[in-house]
This record gives C-alpha cells, sequence and structure tokens, in this order.
C-alpha cells in the first residue's frame, strides 16, 4: 500500500532520472520494473544483497558476485560517489539499470558518445575494484579468472595467461614503446575506451525492457 | 596452349594478354562449336552425350590397320570441355586482377558476363547454336552447392543470429510481397493492354504470379559477387546477404505452388493453405537435413584423428549429401547447405588438424569463386544462346515493377522492424538493402525450368528474368560502389579481434543475461546463455574428441591466437622481424606488477626483509612451476607437438636452427635466470624484475624459449626441478655484486652473461631516438613519456615480444 503510493508519488522523480541520462522510459516500464522491484525486494522499501543472490536464475552467471556488486557500487550512481551501499532503494536500483538502456533512435552523435561513455564507465566500475582508476593485472585476472570458472576444471594458469596476454595487448596498444624498465601500472579509463573500440557498445550492451515478461511481474503483488 | 597463356601473362604486357585472352576465346569457340555441332547429331544433354560419342569412335576403330597415331577427341570431349571451361573461367579471373583498375570500376561479375557474351557472340557468329551451357540441373547441383557451402561455413555466426528477426521478415514477408506485388500488377498491366498486343493478354494471373515469385528472390550469387568488393559494414552485409539466403525457401514454395496451380488450371482454399504448410515443410525441413547432417559430420569428424587426410572430404560430402536430400523432397536446398554448414563449423573445427582446416577452408573458396566465374560466364552464354521474344511493354513495366517493389518492401518493413530493433536501421541503411536487391542465375535457372506447354509465354518470362538480371548486376552492381562511397555507409573494419574484445564480448553477454534475470524479463540473452549452457554441457561432450570438448570459448580463442602467432613466428624467421603492424616494445615485464616489496628508484641492494623475501620467493615458486605446466599444455596445440603438422614443423626445425645461432644468447639468459641450484645453498640470483629478459616472471619469454630451442636442456643448467628453486631475488642494477657470484657459479655461462651485460649496460640507442618524436605525439601521460625517454633502450630482443602481440 505504503509502497505503490511512494511509488506514485515519485513517479516523476524516476523519469527525471532516467530522462537525465538520455534515455527516454515510458511510465508502463518503470512500473514494470517498480514491481520487479518489490518483488525481489519482499514488498520492501530497500533491497539488500541478499535478496539479489536469491535470484535463481543468477546462480549460474559465473560473473555473478560482479553483477551485483555493482548494484551497490555509490560510482554507479552519477554522483560522484565511492564506496558500496548495503542496501539500495527503488532509485538507485533504477539509476544502475538506466546503464542498460538502449540509445534512443534520434541520439545525435554526442549524446552517443555520452551514453558509450557511461556505459564503458560501468563496466569499468565493474572491473576496477578498489577504484584506483586503474585496472591492475591482478583485477583483471580476477575477472578473467571469474569469467571461466562455470566452465568446469580450468586451471587458473590458463585464465592468467589469458589476463597476461590481454594485458600485453592493452599495454602494446596505448604504449607502443617502453623501455625494459618501464611499468605499465594497469588500464586506465582512456585506455579501456580504446582497447573496446571495435565493440559498438552504445547498442550492445543494451536490454529491451519494454516486452517485459509480464508473468513474473505479476509475482510481485501490486496493491492499489 | 593453356602453358602459352600462362607464359604470356606472366610477362605483364597488358596488350599481349588482352591478345592472348582474345586466342583463348576462339579456342573455347572453337571448340564449343564442335560440341554444338555433336550436340546436333545427338541431341541430348551434355553427359549422355559423351557416351554416345564414345560409341560412335570405337566404331570408327573398327576395320582399319592399326593405328599408330589415333585421333579420337570424342572419348575425352566431355572432360576435356569441362576442364576448358573452367580455365577460361580461371584465366578471366586472373586477366581482370591483372588489369590495374579496372576491378575498381566494374565488378568482376559484370565482365564475367561481358565475357559471356562475347564467347556466345563468337559461338553463334560462326553459325553454330550455342551449347545449352546454363543447364539447370548442372547449375543446381554442381554450380550453386559450392558458393552456398561457403556462404553457410563461414557464415558469421554471431551477426546473423542477432539480426536473425530482421533477416526472417525481409526474406519471408518481403520476398511475398515482392512476389505479389509484381505478379499482380503485371497481370493487372498486361490485361490493360489486351487490345494493342495479344501476346499479353494470354499471359494468365497464375503465370504472373510465378513469375513475379521468380524474380523477386534476391540472389546470393549476385549479391556475394557485388559486397565482397564493396566491403561495407557488417549488419547491412549479413542483412542482405542473409535475406538472400533465406528467401529460397520460398521462392522454392512460390515456384512449385503456382506451377502446380497452372498446371492443374484450378486453385482451391484449402490448396492455398497447404502452400503455406508447405512453406514451413519446406524451410524447416531443410534446416532440419541440414543440421542432421551437420551433427552427423561433426559426429564422424571425432574419429578421423588417424586418417586426417580425408577429413575434409567428409565436410564436403556431408553437406553435398545434405544438400541433394533437401532436393529429394523439395526441400529448400540452400537453407540444408546453410544450416548444415554453420551446424558443423564449430565442432569440425575442433577436431580436425589445423592443416585440414586450412584445406577446407581453401576449396572452399577456389570452388565457390570457380563456380560463381562460371555461372556469370554462362549468364552470358545462355543469354546469347536462348530463344529470345523481346516485348518492349512487358520488360519496362517488370523492371520498373521490380525495383519499385523492393523499395516500397525495405521501407515498409524497415518501419516495421525498427520498433523492435535496438540498432536502428537508418535511411542510409534502408537504401543500401533496397538497392543491393541484385537478382541472379538462381532465377534465370528457374526461370529456365519452366515447361513450354504449361508456359507459352516462357520465352517472354525468360528475356525479362535475364533484363532484370542485367540491369541490377550492371546498373546497381556498377553504381552501389560510388554510391556507398558517396553516403559514406559505414565500412567493415579490418581489425583483428584482440583478445581484450573477446572477454569483454563474453563478458557482455554474461552482465546482460544477469541484468536481464534481475529484472525478471527473459530476452533473449536469456535463452541464448540457456541454449550456451545446453551446448557446452551436452552437445560438446558428443561431437568433440578429447580435452578441447570441454574447452571454453575464451580459451579456445586464445588457443587460437596462440597458434597464429607461432605461426607468424615461424614464418617471418624466427621472430627477428615480425610484420606486426605495431612495432610494440612492450613485453611481460612491462606489464607485470612488481611485488609490494620493491623499492622504486633505489640503486643499491636492498635491504629485504625476511617476510617480504619469503613473499618474493613465492611468486618465484609459482611462476616457475606455471612454466612449467604452461609448457606441458601448450605443446599439446603447438605445432611442433603435432605429428601431422610435419610440413609446418620442417620449415620450423629450419628456421629454429637459424634461430638458434642467432638468439643462443638470450635463450641462455631465460634459462640462466632461473637455475635450480642445490636444494641447501640458496644461490644468489639476479632475477631483475625490472629490467631484461632474464626474469621469470614472463613465463611466456620461457616457453617461448623452449619452443626455439630444440632442446632447451642444453643450454640451461637444470630449469626448474622438480626442486623447489630458492632463488634470492636482487632488486638492484646490472652491476650488483651479485652478478659475479652467478658468474662463479655457472662458470659455462659466463661468456654469455657478459654478453647479456653489455647488451643491458648500452646506452640509449639511436633506433630508440629516431622514435622519440612520434613517442611524443603519442605519449599522454607527460610523466610515463619522461621514463620512456630517460630509459635505456630496448635490446634488440624486444622485436621478439612483437609475435605475441596481435
Amino acid at each position: 500500500m505504503y509502497n505503490y503510493r511512494y511509488y506514485c508519488k515519485n513517479l516523476h522523480k524516476y523519469i527525471h532520472i532516467v530522462d537525465v541520462c538520455f534515455f527516454t522510459v515510458s511510465q508502463e516500464q518503470i512500473k514494470n520494473l517498480y514491481q520487479r522491484f518489490q518483488q525481489l525486494s519482499g514488498n520492501h522499501e530497500k533491497i539488500s544483497r541478499d535478496d539479489l543472490e536469491r535470484i535463481p536464475a543468477l546462480n549460474n552467471n559465473p560473473i555473478r558476485k560482479q553483477i551485483i556488486t555493482a548494484f551497490f557500487d555509490k560510482r554507479n550512481q552519477h554522483q560522484n560517489d565511492v564506496g558500496s551501499l548495503d542496501e539500495i532503494g527503488f532509485e538507485q536500483f533504477l539509476m544502475v539499470m538506466s546503464h542498460f538502456r538502449p540509445v534512443n533512435s534520434t541520439a545525435t552523435e554526442e549524446e552517443k558518445a555520452i551514453v558509450r561513455k557511461q556505459k564503458l564507465r560501468f563496466l569499468f566500475n565493474m572491473h576496477d575494484t578498489d577504484n584506483d582508476g586503474i585496472i591492475t593485472l591482478d583485477e583483471y585476472r580476477t575477472v578473467v579468472e571469474e569469467l571461466l570458472s562455470q566452465s568446469g576444471a580450468i586451471e587458473t594458469e590458463v585464465a592468467r595467461s589469458i589476463a597476461d596476454a590481454a594485458m600485453l595487448e592493452v599495454a602494446s596498444t596505448n604504449v607502443p614503446h617502453m623501455a625494459p624498465d618501464d611499468f605499465y601500472e594497469g588500464i586506465t579509463f582512456e585506455h579501456f575506451e580504446q582497447i573496446l573500440k571495435g565493440i559498438e557498445m552504445e547498442s550492445r550492451m543494451s536490454i529491451r525492457f519494454l516486452d517485459m515478461n509480464t508473468a513474473t511481474m505479476r509475482c510481485g503483488k501490486l496493491s492499489s | 596452349m593453356p602453358s602459352g597463356t600462362v607464359s604470356h601473362g606472366a610477362s605483364g604486357r597488358l596488350r599481349g594478354l588482352f591478345l592472348v585472352m582474345v586466342l583463348v576465346f576462339l579456342e573455347g569457340s572453337v571448340f564449343t562449336v564442335a560440341v554444338a555441332s555433336s550436340d546436333q547429331h545427338s541431341p541430348t544433354t551434355a553427359h549422355s552425350g559423351g557416351h554416345k560419342a564414345t560409341d560412335h569412335g570405337s566404331h570408327n576403330n573398327t576395320g582399319k590397320a592399326f593405328p599408330v597415331l589415333d585421333l579420337n577427341y570424342e572419348n575425352v570431349r566431355v572432360p576435356f570441355e569441362i576442364s576448358l571451361w573452367v580455365l577460361l573461367a580461371s584465366l578471366m579471373k586472373l586477366g581482370f586482377h591483372l588489369v590495374p583498375h579496372l576491378s575498381n570500376i566494374v565488378p568482376e561479375s559484370c565482365l564475367l558476363i561481358v565475357v559471356g557474351l562475347l564467347v556466345g557472340g563468337i559461338i553463334r557468329g560462326t553459325g553454330e547454336t550455342v551449347p545449352p551451357v546454363m543447364d539447370s540441373k548442372l547449375f543446381f547441383y554442381i554450380l550453386l552447392p559450392p558458393i552456398i557451402l561457403d556462404a553457410g561455413y563461414f557464415l558469421p555466426i554471431r551477426p546473423f543470429m542477432e539480426n536473425l528477426g530482421t533477416i526472417l521478415i525481409f526474406a519471408v514477408v518481403g520476398t511475398l510481397w515482392n512476389a505479389f506485388f509484381v505478379g499482380g500488377l503485371l497481370y493487372g498491366v498486361c490485361q490493360i493492354g489486351t487490345e494493342t498486343s495479344s501476346i499479353l493478354s494470354r499471359i494468365g494471373l497464375l503465370q504472373c504470379l510465378l513469375f513475379g515469385s521468380i524474380i523477386s528472390a534476391v540472389d546470393p550469387v549476385a549479391v556475394l559477387a557485388v559486397f565482397e568488393e564493396i566491403h561495407i559494414n557488417e549488419l547491412l552485409h549479413i542483412l542482405v546477404f542473409g535475406e538472400s539466403l533465406l528467401n529460397d525457401a520460398v521462392t522454392v514454395v512460390l515456384y512449385h505452388l503456382f506451377e502446380e496451380f497452372s498446371g492443374i488450371g484450378s486453385v482451391t482454399l484449402l490448396k492455398g493453405f497447404l502452400g503455406v504448410i508447405s512453406f514451413f515443410v519446406v524451410a524447416l525441413g531443410g534446416v532440419l537435413v541440414g543440421v542432421l547432417y551437420g551433427i552427423l559430420a561433426a559426429f564422424t569428424s571425432r574419429f578421423t584423428s588417424h586418417t586426417r587426410v580425408i577429413e575434409p572430404l567428409f565436410v564436403f560430402l556431408y553437406s553435398y549429401m545434405a544438400y541433394l536430400s533437401a532436393e529429394i523432397f523439395h526441400l529448400s536446398g540452400i537453407m540444408a547447405l546453410i544450416a548444415c554448414g554453420a551446424v558443423m563449423r564449430p565442432y569440425v573445427e575442433a577436431n580436425i588438424s589445423h592443416k585440414s582446416h586450412t584445406t577446407i577452408k581453401y576449396f572452399l573458396k577456389m570452388w565457390s569463386s570457380v563456380s560463381e566465374t562460371l555461372i556469370f560466364i554462362f549468364l552470358g552464354v545462355a543469354t546469347v544462346a536462348g530463344p529470345h521474344d523481346w516485348n518492349w511493354t512487358f520488360v519496362t513495366v517488370t523492371v520498373i515493377l521490380c525495383l519499385v517493389a523492393r523499395v516500397i518492401g525495405v521501407v515498409g518493413l524497415t518501419f516495421i522492424i525498427n520498433k523492435f530493433r535496438i540498432v536502428k536501421l537508418t535511411t542510409k541503411d534502408q537504401f543500401i538493402i533496397a538497392y543491393g536487391g541484385l537478382r541472379g542465375a538462381i532465377a534465370f535457372s528457374l526461370g529456365f525450368l519452366l515447361k513450354k506447354e504449361h508456359f507459352p509465354e516462357r520465352e517472354i518470362f525468360l528475356t525479362a528474368i535475364i533484363t532484370v538480371i542485367f540491369f541490377t548486376v550492371f546498373v546497381q552492381g556498377m553504381t552501389i560502389k560510388p554510391l556507398v562511397e558517396l553516403l559514406a555507409v559505414k565500412k567493415k573494419q579490418e581489425a583483428k579481434r584482440s583478445i581484450n574484445e573477446e572477454i569483454h564480448t563474453q563478458f557482455l553477454d554474461h552482465l546482460l543475461t544477469g541484468i536481464e534475470d534481475i529484472c525478471g524479463h527473459y530476452g533473449h540473452h536469456h535463452w541464448k546463455d540457456k541454449l550456451n549452457r545446453f551446448n557446452k554441457k551436452y552437445v560438446k561432450k558428443c561431437l568433440i574428441a578429447g580435452e578441447r570438448s570441454k574447452e571454453p570459448q575464451l580459451i579456445a580463442f586464445y588457443h587460437k591466437m596462440e597458434m597464429k602467432q607461432a605461426i607468424q613466428l615461424v614464418e617471418s624467421g624466427g621472430g627477428i622481424k615480425m610484420p606486426s603492424a605495431v612495432p610494440s616494445t612492450v613485453s611481460m615485464q612491462n606489464i607485470q606488477p612488481r611485488p609490494p616489496t620493491k623499492p622504486a628508484p633505489e640503486r643499491a641492494i636492498p635491504q629485504l626483509s625476511k617476510n617480504k623475501e619469503e613473499e618474493i620467493r613465492k611468486i618465484l615458486r609459482t611462476n616457475l612451476q606455471r612454466t612449467r605446466q604452461r609448457l606441458r599444455s601448450y605443446n599439446r596445440h603447438t605445432l611442433v607437438a603435432d605429428p601431422y603438422e610435419d610440413g609446418l614443423s620442417d620449415l620450423f626445425l629450419k628456421k629454429q636452427k637459424m634461430f638458434q645461432i642467432e638468439k643462443k644468447l638470450k635463450e641462455m639468459n631465460t634459462y640462466l635466470t632461473v637455475p635450480a641450484p642445490p636444494p641447501d645453498s640458496p644461490t644468489m640470483c639476479r632475477a631483475r624484475l625490472a629490467s631484461g629478459k632474464h626474469t621469470d616472471f614472463k613465463p611466456d619469454q620461457v616457453q617461448k624459449g623452449n619452443k626455439m630451442c630444440s632442446d632447451p636442456q642444453a643450454y640451461s643448467i637444470k630449469p626448474a626441478s622438480n626442486k623447489v628453486p630458492m632463488i634470492q631475488v636482487d632488486l638492484a642494477s646490472p652491476q650488483s655484486p651479485d652478478s659475479v657470484n652467478l658468474l662463479d657459479e655457472f662458470g659455462q655461462a659466463n661468456q654469455q652473461e657478459e654478453e647479456e651485460q653489455g647488451l643491458m649496460m648500452k646506452p640509449p640507442s639511436r633506433p630508440r631516438e629516431a622514435k622519440k618524436p612520434s613517442e611524443e605525439d603519442e605519449a599522454k601521460d607527460p610523466q610515463k613519456l619522461m621514463r620512456c625517454l630517460s630509459d635505456p633502450g630496448p635490446s634488440a630482443d624486444e622485436d621478439e615480444d612483437g609475435a605475441f602481440l596481435p
């Protein structure tokens, strides 16, 4: 009861949140997300790590931990804040989700570039766990190891060597000439953008929320 | 004759080349004249004609004295002529690429058609009938399958699947729309023009619809021929090309449906309904047959590890069988081939040897390109040969209707599709899709198949079809390239896929799946993930032999990359000169994290605390072990270890001998730095983490070194035995007194060590300075730049690291 009123009261605010990020979003979509949010939180106002960890479909995801962490990362809230939250409200939930909005077809090139940057930043933050602005080799290795973690008996050595090769590639494309004494600390955001130039992130990293499965939606009890 | 041609062509004189080409035409025409004349005697198809001719020849021989020199052309006529045609086609292809700039202006397909027209004209000019080269059987059973298999086997699965919905809508709805629009309006035009021309008025609605269904399908051969040359971006390419592949089912069904109707003459609702069902049967049945054969092929390739030679044959045979099996039931053979190629590829590739894979690649490319060339030449010849009935109204209306229908269809359908697409199709894209709708030989062959008794207007149809084909191939095919440039349509990036992109593509897949799961939205990422897991869990185990079935995609990619680089390394002469585009001096040590203990610029021997020392020791130990493990795991996939890669390993051995001489010193260092000292007396080993090649932090280096030396043991004292090496790390400068220790202990290696020191102590070398200006441009971080410039230049062997950079 309270939730729904709260939701209605804040609807314009939510729309604003997502519109800020150059996304146009319909009330319908926000409503869908809100229902899902309620379902996940068990009709509470906030959602916690455990709530997300309980999602059965996520169990098979090799990067489940990183995904959940990303939801509670303050850096993804567009507020120049660091650290992590214990619980997030619907606003924050929406904020994280907004990273996955498809880019508007009428968007100009600059808008596309901004969206692309946002999406890349989200990815970067997922890798850069200690928030020092660079993805170190260790962090990158963790990423690759996690990525391969579901595939059974994978020697960590292989994962490491893949991360090493990848890191080497980043270093060599971005800083082609290094003296033997030089040390490439890690991937900065600029380098990160550089290496992922080939992937059309603005279109690839997007999900259609529009045709949300209403069957699952209905599980979240809507009281009004 | 052919050898003469080749030598003339090789001499490089263009005029001479043209002369020779003309000679080839004449030669071809003379022989085809022979075909034609013999065809008059035995009016059968080429194959049976050959048999009959053989009989003739044997009859002639009887009753004569023993012939010392006998002329019996008839015996070899058929294979000889086939070879001649193929030779002509190949020489034409060769010739076009020798003439500079020609291929930039005119697409090859146009040139080939012109060649065909010329050949046909010459044959006709000599007063003979032109042989029926464009036989439908020949086309559908011999010429078409290689092209389609090539397309299916190398189909970029990912973009294809991502755009499957759009492609299907274009292929099914678009083709249906085109067929009915063109057919219907054409009938209307024919009826309007009743008074003026009596021929047109006889054409019924069904015939018009049949004609519409023949003419409306975009042709994969023509599309491939043109789109390969304009290097359009992946999305547009897959949209047009995918449409041309998948509309085959629609065309087949419509063709048979209307043919049936016009044969019987009555259309009932039931039959229409059955037609719709038959569409699904034809399309899905084709795919099913293809998948079945694909799985069979994959399963067979599981057991071919002892007979590598025939591996490629299985791929070709199973695919061809799939095509033929589908054709038996009038299912879509093209769909079957596509499905078969696409399904078998990932599994077959994991099973077969690297060489077989190359063989498959080359054979497919060779066959498809020869087929394509022949098809276009034959199209030209058939144009000259065919009985024509030129009807201005019909032809003009057909061409205009085809264009209009295509444009309306594409624009209308995109309007609907764009509502569901994340990446919207822009106006430019729509234009290219509409403009790229080329018609080709499939339409002609289908028209050729029409029976005269059911279709008295067959000649009119054929003429119109040929006109449309010529119009699309010549006008659209020639103008599409300038238009693409004019509109600045995004082109294909030629960049190789980097490992970072691969990692992130997968990361993104999982991330999106995860987000979808959190939203409770079962989108296509969700289902793709399910499918992938199913594939990994069950299918791969059955179809892929041994270890590799468990290999995740990322690791497979990594191995492939490693393999490619290894081959590159071998081919480039042991990696001394790397052909890599970006000369880079970055090596493993530049990215390896130093242990936190490293005192940054300190040059004196650092006092390491006990636990820090232990830490470093641990790092070194794990790295050593890792190196050893990776050596083993690497050998499994490397060229030398694979007994079937003997050719490459021959080359490899040769190179490596050369390499050994040149690189001995450096290789030595690699091993010298990680000696296994007696367990009780820890050796002071100068494992300088910061510089030089001799740090065991570089598994790649060591591993590469091992690969290069046929017998690494010969140089290394005792590389990392099972005993835990006790290495004390000294982070000091090269001249640290500890290095003397090392020299004493390993007297044998004295020379090399000194050599190496000499290398290390070199002041910044000259090439380094030459690079400075460019560096200044590139370096974003001024601090980094400073460091780059102030540091001693890289030793010569740094180049080798380029080998491991893609």
